[in-house]
């Protein structure tokens, strides 16, 4: 594809559009998801994640800053909700990422989770998978920052930093629940904050007794947001750790099963999608009144369906 | 008295049921419910209600605690309030000459408009200036632009009040050294600088620097003039843009109002005496088109600043609990079809002002939803002031709505909703967290929105915008700024940088970096940079340097 | 059908946001993806956005005066970029006689103090440049 070709050489245009035509589904979407495939892999992914207020957007912006200082090609896939009613989104991340505008070597782009859940839309892995193939040697995927339902990020980053701010008590309970697990890196942002020394001292308790853990993370103290001679202090340690996690999951064999969960992730995600198409179909040619008249139970039709279709074929038994 | 209140009660509900039930039935009324201005809900009628035995603690007397009546005994009887007409443009020697004019023409003090590279602390000849010197304001660069935007204007006998924030310090330094050449002291000088970060980063946009230096550059202000320049007010805490933005008039009120405590707390920290500066702290509102809802917010204000600074900041002095305040009637009220019916509202705006007892008075010109006001548009405005003040009447007396069952009413509901503002505010950790949080910023746009949808529904009607149209030609004689003033300004400034003292120059930066690392008070070394003819980009350079620059916070 | 994409930036150093704010949330309610810049744009970086973004639209508020000076620059700079099929919008504080020179340097339309949020929604609607199914 030719659009393929100018963008594997460089052409940040087609980038873009071929980054529309993957987000949309767009039917050209399998065979540019195909033609550059082979051209991905290189790139680290770095999920960044955590409740809403933590300076996500500024705290991406200084990594990009000290990775781009390295002179990496970093990539931003920044990922904001989609109003369930209108289909609408205000994308507001750029807000905050002025400082890397005029810089060739970033490319940003702004995604609405498109009535998707879990902080994702449903085409960031093949935004992702493009701008690896652009040839950005770290891609930054910032998700909603919705508290629970972040979990996905895992699925699709080598190296999840959790962005947490002290004064967020509450919230830190709430989270500890299902998604403190998912961080490789926790970032305490807004450090200068009251209450960012407990804080710290709350999460590195919670992680230590995490029984699942093989290692305890750190924990990072960060002032993303300052500027001026109390410049964002706590960057560089962040960077030596994403770049640490790398070269450690890689010696460790992390590095390798992640991303082959990853693949297994993708297929898995492509046939539940199809088989739920195939099997919409096929409920739709099966009688249901005795289910909805409660002399059978959905469990044990569905039990019935599914046998059925196993050993007979896909064609559906009229009772 | 408490039975009086139930008989009250009682006659209300039997002439709700009976008299207005006979007539509402026949005659609907023209709405299910009517709202002010901002949406408020407003009563079919308002009676003597709960506080009025209160009157001499809520109320009171004009120039007496809480100033609900006003600060000044005798308020307009003793003396009008100021006509401070803001103007600027192009460049120093154009704005000279329109202010020239406006005093000619019966304008008491002066008010600067600053054009934004100016505002935001650029040269003219910075890439960020192209296309902007000199539109929305004149353009000052240095020392030699302030010395011929006040010439012939003597400064010990005006006062001068400036549009500036994140530079104040700078242009504070030059008017006090072009009023050295004038051989005015500094001791002499009246005016105001509006100086008020925090409207800037919620509603205005021309900030520079972080908040934490932001507000040390406003309370050396604080410190430096409390000493050397007592006479100045040195800020203008500013409801008048978060208004514009699309606030309420309760949100105004308890926004601005939480920007002012947070200024008295960075003063109190930085070991300021509340009785010092508190007397030099300054408020500046917004005149809408809801007349009796305006009086009230202005009311409302002026007695919660007093408890404010009384029961919270433990102030003695008198003086530091009287808000004084400049406004200016609401520009986003003017519309651009049928100009000329903004003179009309700029007059029931102008009598909201001085029903509410302001200090002094913008009034905006019929043209300025098209363009910078002409001169002729500007003497319009200046006689509605002045209309007001000679032939109304209204002046006559001392708050003359005092009293009234629905003023009385509203102030206190919107010192109870604006109270209530403040409270969630300071759980936040007051209004710089507020503001970090985007609380304050998504309020107001949640309600600039809810109030354009308005007008689009048809609910709030707006003459002439969307009923009573008329087909008009594009108006004509709107003011032009000439583009050749951005070159001419240019040329100017690189030919005055090529004729200075380069020596002395880096030498004042430099020590002005040591400063601002440091933690003394900046402004000696501001003053000491500007005699030298630093420029405004070059000294604002230095303290980006040192402090960085602020980054939005924006919440949709 | 894919959802409209719409960059509304603020060029200049205007900061009287509260037209694009407005602007911004009507598209969102008509159901457009909206990616908003802040303020102080640069036409450089409005047209970086309005290229790695992939908008249909960009729409530029602006009440300062500056319109005459920035808008075309934005215009230009999308033509240089090889980017033509964007509609380019303008909207605030523009005199009625400068809107001719405006839109033959590209901005296709300039809306003025008034105009409602449904008309900018309907125009834009019906004018885009893409097809939404390509």
């Amino acid at each position: 594809m030719k659009a393929v070709e100018a963008m594997l050489n460089g052409s940040r245009r087609d980038c873009a559009r071929l980054i529309t035509q993957v987000e949309n589904e767009h039917p050209k979407a399998k065979e540019i998801l195909r033609e550059i495939y082979p051209h991905t892999g290189t790139a680290h992914v770095v999920g960044i994640t955590g409740p809403p207020g933590g300076g996500k957007s500024t705290l991406t912006t200084r990594l990009a800053e000290a990775f781009r200082a390295q002179n990496k090609r970093v990539g931003i896939v920044a990922v904001d909700p989609t109003s369930p009613f209108t289909g609408g989104a205000i994308l507001g991340d750029r807000i905050r990422m002025k400082s890397l505008y005029e810089d060739e070597g970033v490319f940003i782009r702004s995604m609405g989770t498109r009535g998707h859940l879990g902080g994702l839309s449903k085409t960031t892995a093949g935004v992702v998978q493009i701008l690896d193939a652009y040839g950005c040697d770290v891609i930054f995927v910032e998700t909603v920052g919705v508290g629970q339902s972040e979990v996905e990020i895992v699925q699709n980053a080598d190296t999840v930093l959790m962005v947490l701010v002290p004064g967020l008590g509450d919230d830190i309970q709430a989270i500890k629940a299902g998604v403190m697990e998912i961080g490789d890196l926790f970032i305490i942002n807004k450090f200068d904050l009251d209450g960012a020394v407990r804080a710290k001292t709350e999460i590195e308790m919670m992680l230590a007794t995490d029984q699942r853990r093989k290692a305890i993370p750190l924990v990072y103290p960060v002032t993303a947001s300052m500027a001026g001679s109390n410049r964002a202090e706590g960057i560089e340690a962040v960077v030596e750790g994403i770049i640490k996690h790398r070269a450690d999951s890689v010696e460790n064999g992390q590095w390798d099963a992640r991303r082959k969960a990853q693949v297994r992730n993708e297929i898995l995600y492509f046939l539940r999608g199809e088989l739920e198409a195939i099997l919409k179909k096929e409920l739709d040619r099966w009688e249901l009144e005795k289910v909805y008249q409660r002399n059978q139970s959905p469990r044990e039709r569905g039990e019935e369906i599914l046998r059925t279709w196993i050993e007979e074929g896909r064609h559906g038994k009229k009772d | 008295m408490e039975n009086w209140k139930k008989h009250l009660q009682t006659e209300r509900k039997r002439w709700e049921e009976t008299i207005v039930k006979k007539v509402t039935d026949r005659f609907p009324e023209r709405k299910e419910t009517f709202v002010t201005g901002s949406r408020e809900p407003v009563e079919r009628l308002y009676t003597p209600g709960e506080g009025d035995d209160q009157y001499l603690d809520e109320i009171g007397f004009p120039g007496q605690y809480p100033f609900t009546r006003g600060v000044q005994p005798t308020m307009y009887r003793g003396r009008l309030w100021t006509m401070r007409m803001y103007a600027g443009f192009a460049t120093a020697e154009e704005s000279n000459a329109r202010y020239k004019y406006l005093v000619s023409q019966g304008s008491s003090g002066l008010s600067v408009a600053f054009d934004l590279p100016t505002q935001i602390g650029y040269d003219s000849d910075h890439a960020l200036a192209a296309g902007e010197v000199g539109k929305v304001g004149v353009a000052i660069d240095s020392l030699a632009d302030m010395e011929r935007l006040f010439d012939g204007i003597p400064l010990d006998r005006v006062s001068t009040s400036m549009t500036i924030n994140a530079p104040a310090a700078v242009l504070l330094a030059m008017y006090i050294a072009v009023a050295e050449k004038q051989g005015v002291s500094a001791g002499q000088l009246r005016g105001t600088i509006q100086n008020d970060i925090l409207k800037e980063y919620i509603a205005r946009g021309t900030y520079i620097y972080p908040t934490q230096p932001s507000m040390r550059l406003i309370t050396d202000i604080f410190a430096y003039c409390s000493k050397e320049v007592p006479k100045w007010n040195t800020i203008s805490i500013s409801g008048y843009h978060i208004r514009e933005a699309g606030a309420t008039a309760a949100q105004e009120v308890g926004f601005t109002l939480a920007d002012g405590i947070a200024y008295v707390e960075a003063a109190l920290q930085a070991g300021l005496d509340i009785d010092e500066f508190g007397p030099r702290l300054s408020f500046f509102f917004n005149a809408h088109n809801d007349l009796l809802e305006e009086v009230s917010k202005y009311r409302a204000a002026r007695r919660m600043w007093a408890k404010i600074m009384k029961e919270r900041f433990k102030a003695e002095n008198p003086k530091s609990m009287m808000m004084k305040f400049h406004t200016q009637t609401g520009g986003s009220t003017l519309t651009a079809q049928q100009p000329d019916n903004n003179i009309v509202r700029v007059t029931i705006q102008t009598l909201a002002a001085i029903f509410g007892g302001t200090q002094s008075l913008h009034t905006n010109s019929r043209d300025e939803a098209l363009a910078l006001p002409t001169e002729a548009s500007v003497r319009i405005a200046l006689r509605t002031q002045q209309i007001v003040a000679h032939e109304s009447g209204v002046t006559q007396t001392v708050d003359p709505l005092a009293g009234s069952y629905y003023i009385e009413s509203k102030t206190n509901q919107i010192e109870e909703e604006a109270f209530a503002l403040i409270e969630k505010i300071d759980e936040l950790g007051g209004a710089p967290r507020a503001i970090d949080l985007g609380f304050i910023q998504q309020a107001i746009s949640d309600a600039a929105y809810a109030a354009q949808k308005d007008i689009e529904s048809g609910e709030q009607i707006v003459v002439g915008v969307n009923q009573y149209q008329i087909e008009e030609e594009a108006p004509k004689d709107l003011l032009r700024v000439d583009p050749a003033v951005e070159i001419r300004q240019v040329k100017a400034l690189h030919a005055m940088k090529a004729d200075r003292d380069q020596t002395s120059v880096e030498e004042a930066l430099k020590e002005l970096k040591a400063v601002c690392q440091g933690t003394g008070n900046t402004m000696p070394a501001i003053l000491k940079a500007v005699r030298t003819y630093a420029t405004l980009g070059e000294i604002s350079d230095v303290m980006r340097d040192v402090f960085g620059e602020y980054e939005q916070h924006v919440r949709l | 059908m894919r959802p409209i994409r719409v960059l509304v930036a603020k060029p200049g150093l205007d900061g009287h946001d509260r037209g694009a704010k407005v602007i911004a949330r009507a598209l969102r309610d008509a159901g457009m993806e909206v990616i908003y810049t802040g303020l102080r744009q640069t036409p450089e970086q409005i047209v970086r956005a309005a290229v790695d973004e992939d908008v249909d639209v960009v729409a530029m508020s602006i009440l300062s005066g500056a319109h005459n000076h920035l808008l075309p620059q934005v215009a230009k700079g999308l033509k240089a970029e090889g980017v033509k099929d964007v509609l380019i919008l303008g909207g605030g504080v523009i005199p009625d006689t400068d809107i001719p020179n405006l839109k033959t340097q590209g901005i296709e339309a300039v809306f003025t103090p008034g105009t409602t949020m449904e008309t900018v929604v309907s125009y834009i609607r019906s004018n885009l440049k893409r097809d939404l199914r390509e």
